[in-house]
């Protein structure tokens, strides 16, 4: 990669995790956050903010480091520096929200093995300056929760009848309680791909159609 | 005791799979499940790290983490006692067991990023209140769990190879075909969750 492209935008980055490659719907990162905790849409959102201030953190230390932390052992190190920052978030949690805590549980200390956050250390703040990697994190936690929130907002609508724990329709609604349970987590998943999928591709046919013309 | 350690490894094969109903080490179950041949390699070798890694952590927490009061630093323990676990493990079949090296070989590295192996070693902390979660019993719940991901892992794969060579919709090609295959093998998991011992 030369100089000039070490220059991205800080915006660019930004953009390129929220929407164009969106580590859930694009590049199917982080699968196993994604399908556990979208039960509700409180549980997606705090999951997700807690991966990005992980991710932030992360990429700004690793592009500092990048230029002292030998080839050899870099994973290793990345590692280290991964869990250090998730046993902070756990703490806060923890402290703050026990009741995000609790409703999260096993899955806070297993953002260490997200893949998200080590491909992003691995393929962009090892590279990048301080600045753009600051911003590809955000850019890719956010598209990171506004994934899960998506796929929660689904389940929880569909499964409980409930937006963030507010009830939405009135007593005669009939939950379809398919949708909290684990396959429902798999089904809406698979279902938003496709849709997701089938919009681009029509985008792109349609742009391809405009310039034969 | 048996009946005790029998509820384990049912509960953690079938009620609680680890894949299907806990959603831990879901990259390699859908990355790896194309083939029966390879599904199969991959569930062997995470049954294999996932004894060695609960026998690894249950004694480091027991006396490394506890005695120094130092429980908060699990995470970061955890991962690395797994790191160089799965490296030594690979070098060590490179030496003495080449051909099962051979078979394997192209898994172990991938296990370190498993969250499932995680998942099993914190699992066996707080899941069983810590302490009343005996040597031997941390050691079965670790292979229990590794059988319950290669038998998710491989019923997958044979779905999967049936898949190839059907008439799939086009919107619904790659990923969401899959995943909506995992959500019908969850569904037929979900009927153990009646099967319950207390």
């Amino acid at each position: 990669m030369s100089e000039k492209k070490t220059g991205i935008s800080a915006l660019g980055a930004f953009l390129n995790g929220l929407i164009k490659e969106n580590p859930t719907f694009v590049l199917m990162l982080g699968m196993c956050p994604t399908l556990a905790v979208t039960t509700g849409v409180i549980n997606g959102i705090g999951m997700g903010l807690s991966t990005t201030v992980v991710l932030i953190c992360s990429n700004i230390v690793i592009s500092l480091l990048r230029r002292f932390i030998p080839n050899k052992i870099r994973i290793a190190s990345y590692i280290v520096i991964i869990a250090g920052f998730v046993t902070v978030v756990e703490m806060l949690l923890k402290a703050y929200v026990p009741s995000l805590s609790e409703s999260l549980g096993i899955y806070i200390p297993l953002i260490v093995v997200n893949c998200i956050i080590l491909g992003r250390a691995e393929a962009f703040a090892s590279k990048n300056s301080v600045v753009s990697s600051l911003f590809d994190g955000l850019g890719m936690g956010l598209g990171f929760t506004c994934a899960l929130t998506l796929i929660a907002a689904v389940r929880e609508i569909l499964g409980a009848g409930s937006f963030a724990g507010i009830k939405l329709f009135g007593e005669g609604f009939q939950p379809v309680s398919i949708m909290i349970l684990p396959p429902g987590a798999f089904l809406t998943l698979g279902i938003l791909i496709a849709v997701i999928n089938g919009i681009t591709k029509r985008i792109k046919r349609s742009k391809e159609g405009t310039e034969n013309d | 005791m048996i009946s005790e350690l029998l509820i384990i490894s049912v509960g953690a094969i079938l009620i609680n799979n680890f894949v299907l109903v806990q959603f831990l080490g879901i990259c390699p179950f859908l990355g790896v499940s194309k083939k029966v041949e390879t599904a199969s390699g991959m569930g062997i070798a995470v049954v294999f790290v996932m004894i060695c890694a609960s026998a690894l952590t249950w004694v480091v927490q027991e006396y490394l983490l506890v005695p120094f009061g130092i429980e908060y630093m699990q995470t970061i323990a955890f991962i690395l006692v797994i790191a160089v676990l799965v490296q030594f493990v690979e070098m060590f079949l490179q030496k003495s067991i080449p051909s099962l090296y051979n078979s394997l070989g192209v898994y172990l590295p991938l296990i370190t990023t498993n969250c499932a192996v995680l998942g099993v070693a914190i699992n066996n902390i707080t899941k069983f209140g810590g302490t009343e979660m005996s040597f031997v019993k941390s050691i079965v719940y670790g292979g229990s769990a590794g059988l319950g991901f290669t038998l998710a892992i491989v019923l997958f794969a044979g779905v999967r190879e049936r898949l190839e060579s059907s008439d799939i919709p086009e919107f619904l090609k790659g990923m969401p075909v899959v995943l909506v295959t995992a959500a019908l093998l969850s569904i037929a998991f979900l009927g153990f969750s009646g099967l319950s011992f207390n």
